[in-house]
């Protein structure tokens, strides 16, 4: 009686007694929760999140200390005299090339290239893949295949022709001008993902919406868009961060008026003069991640209620 | 009343394929309004298939539809006059029931009151009422059939088509709502076409029967007719559980020679002109036409048999017994107590048998 499955066994049993019926216990047998395999696992799941988590942490506590602290002392020691003056150079004095008003600037312009972006992207795409999965028409297999082929064609290789195409449409240097090159490299992947879902669906129920006497548009809106909140949380993920993340077409499309938080964080960083403040470029860094970071945790949430909604069946 | 002399629904030289896969052959159906009308058929027959064409869901490719005698080959599903409800129920999951049922009136354009009278009429003949406030994630197997069933209802539509409404339901339920559905047909005297592969629901819903393979239709008629009179052996071997007995033999002035034994049937109705044919048969006899012991003396055929296996049903006995060298099975009264090895007298009428031709398997 004394081995530890046994044991659980019992304490399990305990928990469930209200459930038991006459004809005894029943359930899979519940298994001891520190097997040698687990014990294994979760050392090495802890090492690795030491190993990830220790450069953040050098970062946070730098971020708070004053520079001759940082010069004096140990970098894995916390702040003895702490403060956010540095978040606030970051934020609103750090000089980014010419100017010297901190990161703010480049936030607003990257939420300004952000918003419409994602908008813009996913409803496109979203509007693709619904017309390539349940109005096909002739060719619309070969449409979806260079579609798919586009997403393999490298940046560099698309750049100096869109440079042309925006400076012809006269938006180069401007934000609309991210704006689209974002939305045309966004569009294979997202259209995939959207196509994947729609085509997951049970087609009968657009039969039925047809049936019904719905359109095009009726049917996207009210019947498919209304089941695709799962979907279109994942999309959002993907374009927010990734959009917010980009560097490249900051730098070539939107011109030195608008450029993004990154290309900005990029100038604090690696400005020549004076001697490098780590406090403010940590912070600066943090700043600049903290977007992506506070949309994967409220997504994360909203992901799981999404898909949990999605997986009801008609 | 119903006017029986119109086509509600007719079917002229329909084709249709999927890149060279040839699933409709050139389908002829001419559906009488008020009709109830039953497409059975082995999976992959092309039955849904049929249905999507009616309903202007597929895009055929040859040949005509009309619906009350206007061709309909290129219109929209919305403007056909007709409704359709699908096995997996298809219900709009992110609406409530009463939404459900008034998208298509909606979507038309209706007046409120309108919308709110057809739902109200449809969930009371459909007993949902109680539902309407639902979504249809919570509601069972049955009551979501019938939400879809009110959604065709509340179209007041000519043409009702039904693709195995019933198959992804418990056998209760299953038979509760056949009832349902024949009511219904009773009450709105429009033309449904029915798809199922349930040969009961066939049996106890149709007016007429198309029974279909690979695309072809190759019995239309009454159920009685079907089941009595099949065309051809694969409508024999479809129709009826425990399947047919197929007897192997040839026929010879009318007598049936079956390794040795010979079956006098002259009592056989033959199809005209065949009365004289020599040819090489097959003799269909259902194991519930049968006669044991006492009573096969009365039939014209009878012979002397040992009995192999037997499976008790309850209300009747399965049993497999042999003709010459070949299998027999009948269905007998539970009340005999049937016995592997037991020796017992087997006959049937000729008259409710079926004779093939054994190389065309078209009925003699
Ligand atoms: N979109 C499609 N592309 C290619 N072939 C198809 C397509 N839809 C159906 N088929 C083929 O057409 C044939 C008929 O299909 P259909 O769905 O009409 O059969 P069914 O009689 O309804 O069968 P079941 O009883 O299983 O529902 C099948 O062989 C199927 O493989
Ligand atoms: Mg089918």
């Amino acid at each position: 009686m004394s081995n530890p499955a046994t044991l659980s066994t019992n304490v399990a049993l305990d928990a469930v007694k209200t459930d038991i019926t006459l004809d005894g216990p029943h359930g899979p047998r519940p298994k001891p929760f520190f097997t040698p395999r687990r014990i294994i696992l979760y050392s090495i799941l802890f090492v690795a999140c030491l190993y990830y988590l220790f450069p953040l942490y050098v970062m946070i506590t730098t971020s708070f200390k004053t520079m001759p602290e940082i010069r004096f002392g140990n970098i894995f020691a916390p702040p003895i005299e702490f403060t956010g003056e540095a978040w606030s150079k970051a934020w609103s004095s750090a000089c980014t090339g010419l100017t010297c008003q901190g990161l703010s600037p480049g936030f607003w312009n990257s939420i300004k290239i952000l918003i419409p972006s994602v908008i813009i992207s996913t409803a496109v795409a979203a509007v693709n893949g619904y017309g390539l999965v349940n109005w096909k028409f002739k060719g619309s297999e070969i449409f979806f295949a260079v579609l798919i082929f586009g997403s393999f064609i490298p940046y560099q290789v698309m750049l100096y022709p869109l440079v042309m195409l925006t400076r012809e449409m006269g938006i180069f240097g401007t934000i609309p001008a991210v704006i689209m090159v974002h939305t045309i490299f966004g569009m294979p992947i997202l259209t995939l993902l959207f196509r994947n879902y729609f085509a997951s669906l049970p087609p009968e129920l657009f039969k039925a919406a047809r049936v019904d006497g719905a359109g095009f548009w009726r049917i996207f809106f009210e019947v498919m868009l209304p089941m695709s909140l799962p979907i279109v949380v994942v999309a959002l993920i993907l374009q927010v961060t990734g959009i917010w993340n980009d560097f490249l077409f900051g730098v070539v499309f939107a011109g030195t008026q608008n450029l993004p938080m990154t290309v900005q964080l990029n100038n604090i960083v690696n400005s020549a003069q004076g001697t490098p403040e780590y406090n403010v470029n940590m912070a600066a860094t943090m700043l600049t991640g903290l977007v992506p970071l506070i949309v994967y945790f409220v997504s994360g949430r909203l992901f799981v209620r999404g898909v949990a909604a999605g997986a009801v069946k008609g | 009343m119903i006017d029986n002399t119109k086509t509600s629904v007719s079917i002229r030289n329909l084709s249709l394929s999927f890149g060279s896969v040839q699933v409709l052959q050139e389908m002829n159906l001419d559906v009488k309004y008020g009709e109830f009308i039953v497409l059975l058929g082995p999976s992959g027959c092309g039955k849904s298939t049929l249905l999507n064409c009616i309903a202007g869901l597929l895009d055929v490719t040859g040949g005509q539809i009309y619906i009350s005698g206007k061709n309909v080959t290129w219109e929209e599903p919305k403007d056909r006059g007709i409704g359709m409800v699908f096995q997996s129920y298809a219900l709009y999951p992110q609406m409530t029931v009463r939404k459900n049922l008034s998208f298509g009136l909606r979507v038309a354009g209706l007046p409120r009151e309108e919308i709110d009278k057809r739902v109200k009429r449809a969930s009371e003949m459909l007993q949902i009422e109680p539902l309407l406030d639902r979504k249809p994630a919570n509601l069972s197997g049955g009551q979501r059939q019938r939400v879809a069933i009110g959604r065709a209802l509340v179209r007041d539509v000519d043409v009702f088509l039904f693709d195995e409404p019933l198959s992804n339901l418990d056998a209760k339920l299953r038979a509760d709502l056949r009832v349902e559905i024949k009511r219904l047909h009773q009450r709105l005297e429009n033309t449904m076409i029915y798809v199922t592969h349930d040969q009961i629901e066939a049996m106890t819903l149709a007016d007429r029967i198309a029974i279909m393979r690979d695309g072809i239709i190759q019995q239309l008629d009454t159920p009685h007719e079907i089941y009595n009179r099949p065309v051809n052996l694969f409508v024999a071997g479809f129709i009826g559980s425990p399947a047919m007995n197929f007897i192997k033999g040839d026929l010879k002035s009318r007598t049936f020679v079956a390794d040795g034994v010979t079956l006098p049937i002259d009592h056989y109705a033959f199809q005209p002109g065949n009365e004289a044919l020599n040819a090489n048969a097959i003799l269909g006899v259902r194991p519930e036409h049968v006669l044991v012991g006492e009573a096969a003396n009365a039939v014209p055929v009878n012979f002397e048999s040992e009995i192999e296996i037997v499976e008790p049903m309850g209300s009747d006995t399965i049993a497999w017994a042999r003709i010459g060298t070949q299998e027999f099975t009948f269905r007998a009264d539970a009340e005999l107590n049937l016995e592997p090895g037991q020796k017992i007298r087997l006959g049937f009428d000729p008259a409710r048998a079926s004779v093939f031709d054994a190389a065309s398997g078209e009925r003699i």
